[in-house]
């Protein structure tokens, strides 16, 4: 196999979904003479079908500074950032935004981003972001809508959470929407776009337990940022990601009966010799780099939970089981993976673990990101008792170039595979004899 | 003679470790990695043939008659490290002289009076390479730089040589000749060497014989494995690459087979491994974005402080109390280090914080890895550390209760130890 950057393999429907983000960057590009209105929102606990329902366009400023780290851009984003006054330790997608807002704001596809009308704020677990869009605010002067989702200290929110993020979405979100858009709330149309938003999560669930499978047909990582793409953004409760998800599936279901493994940048994989969990985002300046370090050793990941920052759908969730469209969202909001517990992620991990045969978890923990990384040491503790299974801890950054290096990373990543199967050989192993030399500190 | 053969190729050093049938140590050769990897492989696994070569006389010897043959080899295997040193030592004369010969500020004066300089110190090898023959830990390196540099410094004061010019000469010199296998077999080193070993006349000729059955008979090498930061370097298919992680644990299970937990701080990492029974290593920590608290933040304190590295710790032993230094930056606690200074801080009190300091890291590190168990086999340069290990000891103690402590004067040639012997146990799938 070798590393072509300028053919770098795709599964199929990877095209498609450069097609829809190009128009959907177009349409942004022309909303302004066009008279359309545009709102930024955050990806965990986005409100796409509501927004969808106003006609406001949705942009994702931390999806435009990752996607600025896959284009090597976002170095330069962040030291401009820093020369304006915001400290190395700021969370780098924020430094990676202000840098590429300062530099003429122009988006992944080269086309400039409209300002917002509207900052649409859903607060779940991330308290940077309240701190980002304040800035936002300061520069553009819009109209600001917060939504407040409460942290579930146990496994089921109450019903008195739901009706209080319910409340806000009525009370607060809603009139903000109508007086941005100058139309009136239709419950039916949003009910409508939730119907189509379940289709597609059904079969987004589909391809991610696919991974069950041995081998796997799909990275449930790197392969399947990708995948949730589209219903982390614009496109949930939308005929495109309907039939994204249902082109998506058949192409797994293809691999699948040909028992073939997941697409690589250099090809299907020929055989995989590892099955790993994985928490925490990845790193994006080096995305294909440190994907290599786990496909060039047959290490595929079955099952991620940064997939499930943009909501979690494999443990039941759909957006249309609720007659009441807004409890619905409320549901979707508070179950986001980002506004999970300690204890719950542990739990959630545990469960993959064991429903996909894992043989290892890897922790990522982000310098930048305190939201993500607080806790994983406990956590992998905690699951590395109840699995018994060894974890392996590395670190990095989003999309801060600085703080990724491979040499390091690679030598981790091999210590713990090699780890793993000197233990999956475990029982048979020779008994070396010890040596007979002089020993120069003894015991105390 | 069947032996598996390990390399280490480190940041800083390169040791390459035969093993023979029974898993025991029976060759092995260390040099500097300052060159390339490569060059370094070759050399390190030339030394631990010749290493081996020596071995397999004890066998010999006790069959001819030889009563206390582990002894005479011993004896032999010294006399013979001398004789190599000896033998490096006028490679080093040679390129030295050469080079002072042609310098601008050199000349035929300086050339004949710096050949007299090392003649001087070849005429006193046993006493120069003595450590060196016995701790196969030590460098040559080390061992001419220390008396070659005090020797051109009192030449210089007395204005019979121009002191830099000498010196430059000799780091050109040493780095070539570091970089080159030995010009001469190490039978004609074993010959030579019998004239000052101290054995026998008769065990003399035991030895010529065992030599003579024995010199043609090629060491065998079964299988390699290669591990250490360069290991990517090695021209081993893939599955004879071992992570050092593996073989540090195994190394350290083969030198102490009661070892669950490994602590090794190293140059520029410092790992926290645990192993089981056998060896295999069940769950490791190494030290993440930032070296501090490495070999390498000793090197850089002493640099600070003006002395040498090996200086540190029975300093740091003088000290009172442990005075806290509070950052885990290397540079920062430089900063520390003046400030407390200029309090009026004894240094020995501010060497003994910073030499905890290194601990307090490592500590955290053997928690995250599953704490220490016993027993705890410590390894890598800083090992040999005094300060370090008293530091260690206690806050282990503090803890985890009392735990046994190993550190093994061959801990530099642990990693290529676990390599050998995962060469010998078959690679794996």
């Amino acid at each position: 196999m070798s590393a072509d950057v300028k053919h770098a393999q795709k599964d199929v429907s990877q095209n498609r979904q450069k097609e829809m983000i190009a128009k959907h960057f177009t349409r942004l590009s022309k909303a302004r003479e066009n008279g359309e209105k545009v709102g930024y929102t955050f990806v965990p606990g986005n409100l796409t079908e509501l927004l969808g329902v106003f006609d406001i366009l949705p942009v994702y400023p931390e999806i435009n500074a990752l996607q600025s780290a896959m284009r090597q851009k976002s170095a330069g984003y962040i030291r401009e950032a820093e020369r304006l006054g915001h400290n190395e330790d700021v969370c780098t997608y924020v430094k990676c935004d202000i840098g590429m807002m300062t530099q003429g704001n122009i988006g992944p596809t080269g086309e400039k981003l409209p300002p917002p009308d509207l900052l649409l704020l859903s607060y779940t677990g991330c308290f940077t972001f309240m701190k980002w869009f304040e800035l936002l605010r300061q520069e553009y002067g819009c109209e600001i809508a917060m939504l407040h989702v409460p942290y579930v200290p146990g496994q089921m929110p109450t019903s008195e959470m739901r009706q209080y993020v319910k409340g806000q979405l009525k009370d607060e979100v809603i009139p903000k929407m109508e007086k941005v858009s100058g139309k009136k709330f239709d419950p039916d149309a949003l009910l409508a776009r939730l119907k189509l938003s379940a289709r597609a999560e059904n079969d987004l669930v589909w391809v991610l337990e696919s991974a069950k499978k041995r081998p796997s047909p799909i990275d449930a990582y790197f392969g399947s940022v990708y995948y949730v793409g589209p219903i982390f953004t614009g496109f949930r409760g939308t005929e495109d990601a309907v039939s994204y998800y249902k082109e998506l599936r058949a192409e797994v279901e293809d691999r699948m009966s040909r028992g073939e493994g997941p697409v690589t940048p250099d090809g299907t994989l020929a055989k995989e010799k590892y099955r790993l969990v994985v928490e925490g985002p990845p790193n994006w300046t080096n995305f294909r780099d440190f994907w290599r370090i786990f496909y060039d050793e047959g290490a595929v990941f079955v099952a991620s939970t940064y997939t499930k920052v943009g909501g979690l759908y494999d443990t039941g969730f759909r957006h249309d089981q609720e007659k009441d469209p807004l409890l619905a969202l409320a549901d979707y909001c508070i179950g986001c993976y980002t506004n999970l517990s300690l204890p719950q992620r542990v739990d959630l991990l545990e469960k993959y673990v064991r429903e996909y045969e894992a043989d290892g978890v890897v922790f990522n923990s982000i310098k930048s990101c305190n939201s993500f990384s607080a806790g994983q040491l406990v956590m992998l503790r905690e699951l590395e008792k109840r699995t018994g299974i060894p974890g392996a801890f590395i670190e990095s950054d989003l999309v801060d170039p600085r703080y990724y290096s491979q040499a390091n990373i690679k030598n981790r990543i091999e210590s713990y595979l090699q780890m793993l199967s000197a233990r999956k050989a475990g029982g048979h192993v020779a008994q070396p004899a010890s040596l007979k030399l002089p020993v120069v500190a003894g015991g105390h | 003679m069947t032996t598996w053969l390990g390399i280490d190729l480190g940041s800083t050093t390169t040791k390459a470790v035969l093993v023979n049938e029974d898993g025991k140590v029976v060759g092995a050769g260390l040099t500097n990695t300052r060159s390339n990897y490569d060059v370094a492989a070759a050399i390190a696994r030339a030394e631990a043939i010749a290493d081996a070569q020596l071995s397999r006389l004890e066998a010999e010897l006790a069959r001819n008659g030889e009563k206390n043959a582990a002894g005479t080899l011993a004896e032999v295997k010294r006399a013979v490290r001398i004789e190599q040193s000896l033998a490096r030592l006028t490679q080093v004369r040679d390129r030295t002289v050469s080079l002072t010969r042609s310098a601008p500020d050199g000349g035929d004066v300086v050339a004949d009076k710096t050949q007299a300089l090392f003649d001087a110190i070849a005429k006193d090898g046993e006493n120069v390479f003595a450590a060196l023959a016995v701790d196969r830990s030590r460098f040559f390196r080390d061992m001419v730089a220390a008396r070659i540099l005090s020797d051109a410094e009192n030449a210089a004061r007395k204005r019979e040589l121009p002191y830099d010019v000498v010196v430059g000469a000799y780091d050109r010199a040493i780095v070539d000749v570091e970089n080159s296998e030995a010009a001469e077999s190490v039978g004609v080193h074993l010959v030579r060497s019998l004239s000052h070993a101290k054995v026998s006349s008769e065990s003399a000729r035991r030895i010529e014989a065992a030599w003579k059955t024995l010199e043609a008979e090629p060491i065998d090498i079964k299988a390699m494995v290669g591990t250490g930061y360069g290991r990517s370097r090695l021209p081993f298919p893939k599955e004879n690459i071992r992570s050092e992680i593996l073989c540090h644990g195994l190394g350290a299970h083969a030198f102490f087979p009661k070892t669950r937990t490994v602590l090794d701080i190293g140059g520029q990492d410092t790992k926290a491994i645990q192993v089981d029974g056998d060896g295999v290593v069940t769950g490791f920590q190494m030290n993440d974005r930032c070296a501090a608290g490495c070999g390498r933040y000793l090197g850089y304190i002493a640099e600070e402080m003006n002395l040498g590295i090996h200086e540190l710790g029975p300093l740091a032993m003088k000290a009172t109390r442990a005075v806290k230094i509070s950052s885990t930056c290397t540079v920062f606690a430089g900063v520390e280090l003046r400030a407390r200074l200029s309090l009026g801080e004894k240094r020995e009190n501010i060497l003994l914080g910073l030499h905890r300091a290194i601990i307090l890291r490592a500590m955290s590190l053997l928690a995250r890895s599953g704490g220490v168990s016993d027993e705890l086999t410590f390894t890598g340069g800083v090992a040999k550390n005094q300060a370090v290990v008293q530091e260690l000891t206690d806050l282990v103690g503090k803890h985890y209760g009392q735990r046994t402590l190993n550190i093994h004067t061959d801990s530099i040639f642990m990693g290529a130890m676990g390599a050998a012997l995962f060469a010998k146990r078959g690679v794996q799938a």
